[in-house]
């Protein structure tokens, strides 16, 4: 199916473009007319009452939901569409795949492959889908694993792990793919209060590295003042106010906004 | 009791139902992958062939398959034969196997969770290597236990083939009985001792199979399995 | 029955005169089976019920006895199980005729079945419900007959109606003790005209016309029963 999306020149400063993107499951729209610009290594952290559309941001990039209109670029690549004879059309698995390597994602049940040890969960996907050799993805595993302070549970399976253990090793298998987009879906809501802070600790020390950039669905409105960029409030479909954290946090323009923040803070 | 030359007749017999089971539960296997797999295609059409063979081959029922595959089939092909007996036998069990066994794979499969898909997908692993490394692996250990119990139904199922005069156990047992029946024995057996050893056999069987998948399931689960949240 | 005498060698691989004429027949024979499906399930439901409640006895002589029993059922074939009870329970001094044989090895051999259902529906009544009986100080019977089984019997309805469809396909067996039946009748059909073709291949057709929709609805009731209680 061709579409009359007009293309955009990619611009050097915007990894992730979205345009004019919408999406319905059934009567419920879940984003209207949706457009949204991420730079190059900047960490943007979405709130937004449930059922918003916040998460399904985050699964449209990640091609798990495919919008009903619209574009997506990562990194000046369309990721739904490709060109044939200048106009642009659905883009086949082929394609999909080429630009959806830039991107990983993590899950707010961490989805790790239970029948694998934390070492192989980080080297199936290197292995498989960026050729590598099983010797460089023990090690490129192994220093991630490292990184998020799991340098001795190499040999367990996820069963074996905590909640928080297992979400580091998520972050971790993600990592491996060494994306230039990594997106968070409320990743430390399924977890233990107490297991909280080790996983928003890995996210601190990825966002202050600098270089990769983030997008996290989260309602941790510490983590977000510390290490985001931007933050967007998300409602009905669509972004109802961005800034900086402090202009967010501290004084959001809308009421909805207000409210929100009070439930979540006060909760 | 029996002689030994009559428990010798039962154990040939059982050899022939063993055969059959054998067979017929190779057939089940790839009909139940091929036919398993296929329900879960995106294609409409490929969906409804699947759907299609597993009602005939569940509704039409082991018995009226067999009696069917040995006795219209073979004329209808013009290969009477070619088609003897234990062929037959091996067509209709495997077959009514696969209808059951199909829907042991797509239910392991769809039993794997959702999460597992959008994993794969968030780390760009293409459709096959998801399905072999990552659902596959998971769903087996799903499949084993279910599959067991087919396998055991399939060789209960043998004993069907006696109907259409394949000497297995069950037939072998029935000819004991009209031969004591007949006065072909000066001490003849009694039924109870003929009937009574033949389903000891079949017990036996159905515990070693029984037995076998226990041990498969130890073994493709694994210690991963056990810690399994 | 009527005897069809014909030229059965002369004819085609196929014959549609000869397919109609038998149907009659061979429909009359698939009701002898579908009555020996219905009386056979009654006593499997209700022999079922019996022995879960045997198998959870306290009393270890009459709960191991009955898992014994059930698996030995359960792990050997029911043609065998019907010679067994046709041709050796007469030299007991039991001499059952051939329908009435046919009808009490399936009632039996899927009570083997229907116990385990039973079974898993009774230990998916919570514990609290047991707790609640005790509390209030409920007789025993009271407590099996007004609160257990109330609870526990409409979520075997779906598992009981699987057997139902399953025992229809085992019916048929009937024909190796020479128990009236669809199947019986067809193998009368062949050795009369000597003619295969049509008798099983219209019983097959007949057959998927009863079991198939049977099994869609057993499924049907499954899903919009099945899913709620749990």
């Amino acid at each position: 199916m061709a579409t009359r999306e007009p293309e955009i020149t990619p611009a050097a400063d915007v990894m992730v473009r979205m345009n004019q993107i919408n999406l319905s499951f059934g009567e419920n729209h879940v984003l209207r007319d949706l457009d949204l610009n991420v730079a190059p290594g900047e960490k943007v952290v979405i709130i937004g009452p449930s059922g918003s559309g916040k998460t399904t941001i985050l699964r449209v990039i990640m091609t798990l939901n495919r919008p009903n209109s619209g574009t997506v670029e990562i990194d000046g690549r369309h990721l739904y569409h490709e060109k044939n004879n200048g106009q642009l059309v659905d883009a086949g698995e082929k394609h999909i795949r080429a630009v959806r390597t830039d991107v990983s994602m993590v899950f707010q049940h961490f989805n790790l492959f239970p029948h694998m040890t934390s070492i192989e969960n980080t080297m199936l996907a290197p292995i498989k889908v960026l050729g590598l050799s099983k010797e460089e993805a023990r090690e490129r595993g192994a220093n991630l694993l490292e990184m998020v302070g799991l340098g001795d549970k190499y040999n367990q399976y996820p069963g074996e792990l905590s909640g928080g253990q297992k979400q580091r090793v998520a972050i971790a298998r993600s990592l491996a793919m060494r994306p230039k987009v990594m997106l968070f879906d409320e990743v430390t809501s399924a977890l233990d209060p107490e297991l909280v802070g080790e996983v928003l600790a890995v996210l601190t020390d990825l966002a202050k590295e600098g270089t990769m950039t983030m997008m996290l669905v989260t309602h941790e409105m510490g983590f977000a003042s510390e290490a985001a960029d931007r933050v967007l409030m998300f409602d009905a479909g669509n972004v109802l106010e961005e800034g900086t954290p402090e202009k967010i946090l501290r004084d959001p323009e809308h009421k909805r906004t207000q409210r929100f923040l009070k439930a979540v803070l006060s909760h | 009791m029996l002689s030994g030359n009559q428990l010798q007749a039962l154990l040939e017999g059982t050899w022939i139902t063993v055969q059959v089971f054998v067979f017929a539960a190779i057939l089940g296997t790839v009909l139940s992958l091929i036919f398993g797999v296929m329900g879960l295609s995106e294609s409409r059409l490929l969906r409804a062939i699947s759907r299609t063979y597993v009602e005939v081959a569940r509704g039409a029922s082991a018995i009226v398959l067999l009696i069917w595959a040995a006795f219209a089939l073979p004329i209808l092909l013009g290969i009477p034969q070619v088609i003897g007996p234990l062929l037959a036998g091996i067509i209709a069990l495997g077959i009514n196997m696969g209808g059951y066994g199909a829907e042991v794979v797509r239910g392991g499969i769809l039993s794997v969770p959702r999460g597992q898909t959008e994993a794969s997908i968030a780390l760009n692993l293409n459709a096959g290597d998801r399905l072999r490394h990552v659902i596959l692996p998971q769903a087996v250990v799903l499949m084993v236990p279910p599959y067991g119990n087919l396998n055991i139904e399939v060789m209960k199922g043998t004993s069907l083939v006696a109907l259409i005069a394949l000497a297995d156990l069950t037939f072998e047992a029935q000819n004991l009985r009209v031969q004591a029946g007949g006065g072909v024995f000066e001490d003849p057996p009694s039924t109870a001792a003929i009937f009574g050893t033949a389903l000891v056999i079949y017990f036996i069987l159905s515990q070693l199979i029984a037995l076998f998948y226990r041990w498969v399931e130890g073994r493709v689960g694994g210690r991963w399995h056990g810690a399994r949240t | 029955m009527r005897v069809v005498v014909a030229q059965a060698s002369q004819r085609g691989v196929w014959d549609w005169d000869f397919a109609l004429e038998i149907l009659p027949d061979i429909v009359r024979g698939l009701w002898q089976t579908v009555q020996a499906t219905l009386l056979g399930i009654t006593i499997g439901m209700i022999l079922g019920l019996v022995l879960a409640l045997l198998r959870r006895s306290g009393v270890r002589l009459i709960s191991w006895p009955t898992a014994a029993v059930i698996e030995f059922i359960r792990g050997t074939p029911l043609l065998v199980q019907l010679f067994f009870i046709f041709f050796v329970l007469p030299s007991f001094g039991i001499t059952i005729g051939a329908f009435a044989s046919l009808v009490i090895g399936l009632g039996i051999h899927y009570a083997a079945y229907t116990s385990e259902s039973y079974r898993a529906g009774i230990e998916n009544v919570v514990r609290g419900q047991w707790e609640a009986s005790v509390a209030l100080n409920l007789p025993p019977a009271t407590t099996w007959t007004r609160i257990i089984l109330p609870q526990a019997i409409p979520t075997v309805i779906p598992a009981l109606g699987n057997y139902l469809v399953a025992m229809f396909k085992d019916a048929p067996l009937g024909a190796g003790i020479s128990a009236g039946g669809v199947l019986l009748v067809a193998n009368s059909i062949r050795s009369q005209t000597l003619r295969g073709v049509e008798p099983y291949t219209v019983m097959g057709i007949l057959f998927l016309v009863v079991s198939v929709p049977a099994a869609l609805f057993v499924r049907y009731l499954e899903r919009k029963y099945g899913y709620e209680r749990t």
